[in-house]
């Protein structure tokens, strides 16, 4: 029957496209487990002839790595956590409110998220050093922030949006007040809402590179992203080593992504169907 | 509950009327600190000499941007962002479209997950990741070479990211394998809100495959289309890491972008003014397309 051929056909299609797709992570999972005089093996194979965890014992034993991991966990949480907590307030306020100026207000957050940081970078780094937070995980925080910050507003406002105002006015007809309505009764409902935006944020911290990179100098400051491509230039040869690094150091956005797969994708799609 | 009555006193009634600038007050003036006061002072370095270096800058107007207009190396950088933004952004459409389409069909709803996580799975990554991940691909000893050596498209084993004419390309296929899901997401997410109905009608009027698609899915994704479509290129123009940790804007300058560029002036040859000439461009540019973008989502409402 042309419909079993045609779901065939797009089987097919969907398992070559994975394939091709997905054969650069699995390189890079499979080159990380083994020694590296296999990487370039001629010719290569798919399974390492020496199974090994040296690349990843070597990362887990290195307290300068280690480091690394430190910082980025560090620096994404309390990023995430402070812009949940801005974000939701102010998502409340767009989402049940008319007032004046708040199309403006709309219109710079949206506008903001779309300056280049390369264009903030030059600024922050004269502002940073006068200010004393040069090498420090403060400085990355608060200039992290300021790409976090608008997302997070923009998702928090579009989540409040679905929630139906009559749980709000249940609150302040019994006399309560907006803070109260806020905290007992639409921040709960919105949990599955905050917790998208904050998997999104803390991937956009946790991915970051350009601030890393120019705002901290020492070793101990630095994040993985920095720290990654700083291994690349010492051990420029040990290809197994940066691989392990690599999966270590998407583990958590890996394991983010893959239980919680409906908060991701609607995280990425907020920013782009809604304005 | 006693609280509550408290608020309906007049004394204390402004606390209802005030309320939406208290709650988004915060939120407003973090980003008036951390995002316009920085614009204004890259603004104000691009007007000086010397910011940043010596206390007292001196004051120079529009030199720095008549500097860059005879630099024969900014030119080959906006000429390299061009050419990298355009061919990434159409093959993210594309290839975008194409998977949206094949991860939209009446197929069993399990696979339908797997696919779906293996083909989002690229953009999961950082930059860096996917830097060193490509750089292990590309490598002159590494699979892809032997690959293409083995099925006979190419007979020797090419440089990619070192070589003049190669790294470009390579970037932009980086760039495309790392960057589609986005738009394949928001795609996938506009085709499931097709209604169905108008697939009927047409199957009634004869049309087959091929025309469903071009006259109904195509012109039903359009807002979509332009909307995703102008966020990447907003997005893709002013890229920094992928390009900076394959080939640092070379060989040469053949693959130098603006912001790889601008990096360069500012922490390599600390002429921060003239970096930060550069970085009001870049600006432009960006909050030009940016107009663009909002104007367009203000027609969908």
């Amino acid at each position: 029957m042309k419909n079993n051929k045609k779901k065939i056909l797009i089987y097919v299609a969907l398992i070559l496209i994975s394939c091709i797709v997905g054969f650069p992570i699995f390189w890079m999972l499979a080159m990380s487990f083994r020694s590296n005089v296999e990487i370039f093996k001629v010719p290569p194979s798919l399974i390492p002839e020496k199974f090994t965890f040296e690349p990843y014992i070597e990362i887990l034993s290195n307290t300068e790595y280690l480091n690394f991991f430190k910082n980025s966990y560090f620096i994404a949480i309390i990023v995430t956590l402070f812009s949940l907590v801005v974000a939701s307030f102010a998502g409340y306020g767009f989402s049940r409110f008319e007032f004046k100026g708040k199309k403006l207000s709309n219109l710079f957050i949206v506008a903001t998220q779309t300056i280049p940081p390369i264009s903030l970078l030059i600024p922050y780094f004269g502002l940073i050093v006068v200010f004393k937070l040069y090498n420090t995980r403060l400085g990355l925080i608060l200039t992290y922030t300021s790409f976090c910050l608008p997302y997070s507003i923009l998702m928090m406002t579009g989540y409040m949006n679905t929630i139906p105002t009559e749980l709000d006015e249940a609150i302040l007809v019994d006399g309560g007040n907006r803070i109260v309505a806020l905290f007992r009764v639409i921040l709960p409902i919105a949990v599955p809402g905050i917790i998208a935006t904050g998997i999104y944020t803390f991937m956009l911290a946790w991915n970051e590179f350009l601030f890393a990179l120019t705002l901290t100098k020492s070793i101990d400051m630095r994040t993985i992203p920095v720290g990654i491509s700083l291994l690349m230039g010492e051990h420029a040869y040990k290809w197994n080593l940066m691989m392990s690094m690599s999966i270590l150091g998407s583990l958590p956005l890996l394991i983010l992504y893959l239980f919680a797969q409906k908060s991701f994708i609607s995280g990425l799609s907020a920013g782009s169907i809604k304005g | 509950m006693i609280k509550f009555s408290l608020l309906n006193n007049t004394k204390y009634s402004f606390l209802k009327n005030i309320n939406p600038y208290l709650f988004i007050a915060p939120a407003i003036l973090i980003l008036l600190l951390l995002l316009v006061f920085p614009i204004i002072k890259v603004f104000q370095f691009s007007l000086y000499n010397n910011c940043i270096i010596i206390d007292k800058p001196e004051w120079v107007g529009l030199k720095h941007f008549y500097d860059l207009l005879s630099d024969t190396i900014f030119f080959k950088a906006f000429t390299n962002t061009v050419i990298f933004t355009f061919f990434s952004v159409i093959f993210h459409l594309i290839l975008g479209f194409i998977f949206a389409l094949l991860l939209n069909q009446p197929i069993n709803n399990k696979a339908l997950a797997y696919f779906r996580i293996i083909l989002i799975l690229p953009w999961i990554f950082t930059a860096t990741i996917v830097a060193i991940n490509w750089r292990l691909l590309l490598d002159p000893m590494g699979i892809i070479n032997y690959l293409l050596n083995q099925l006979g498209i190419i007979n020797s084993y090419l440089e990619w990211f070192g070589s003049y004419s190669l790294a470009l390309p390579a970037l932009i296929l980086v760039n495309i394998w790392r960057g589609y899901p986005f738009i394949m997401v928001s795609l996938l997410a506009g085709l499931q809100g097709i209604q169905s109905n108008l697939y009927e009608a047409a199957e009634v009027d004869g049309a087959n495959e091929w025309q469903k698609i071009i006259y109904i899915t195509i012109p039903q994704l359009k807002p979509i289309i332009l909307s995703v479509g102008v966020l990447d290129t907003i997005w893709t123009f002013r890229l920094f890491p992928l390009i900076w940790l394959t080939t640092g804007g070379g060989p040469g300058n053949s693959t130098e972008m603006l912001s790889t560029y601008t990096y360069k002036l500012a922490f390599e040859q600390f002429k921060f003014s003239k970096a930060s000439a550069l970085a009001v461009v870049i600006l432009v540019v960006v909050t030009s397309l940016s107009y663009f973008y909002v104007k367009q989502q203000k027609q969908l409402e």
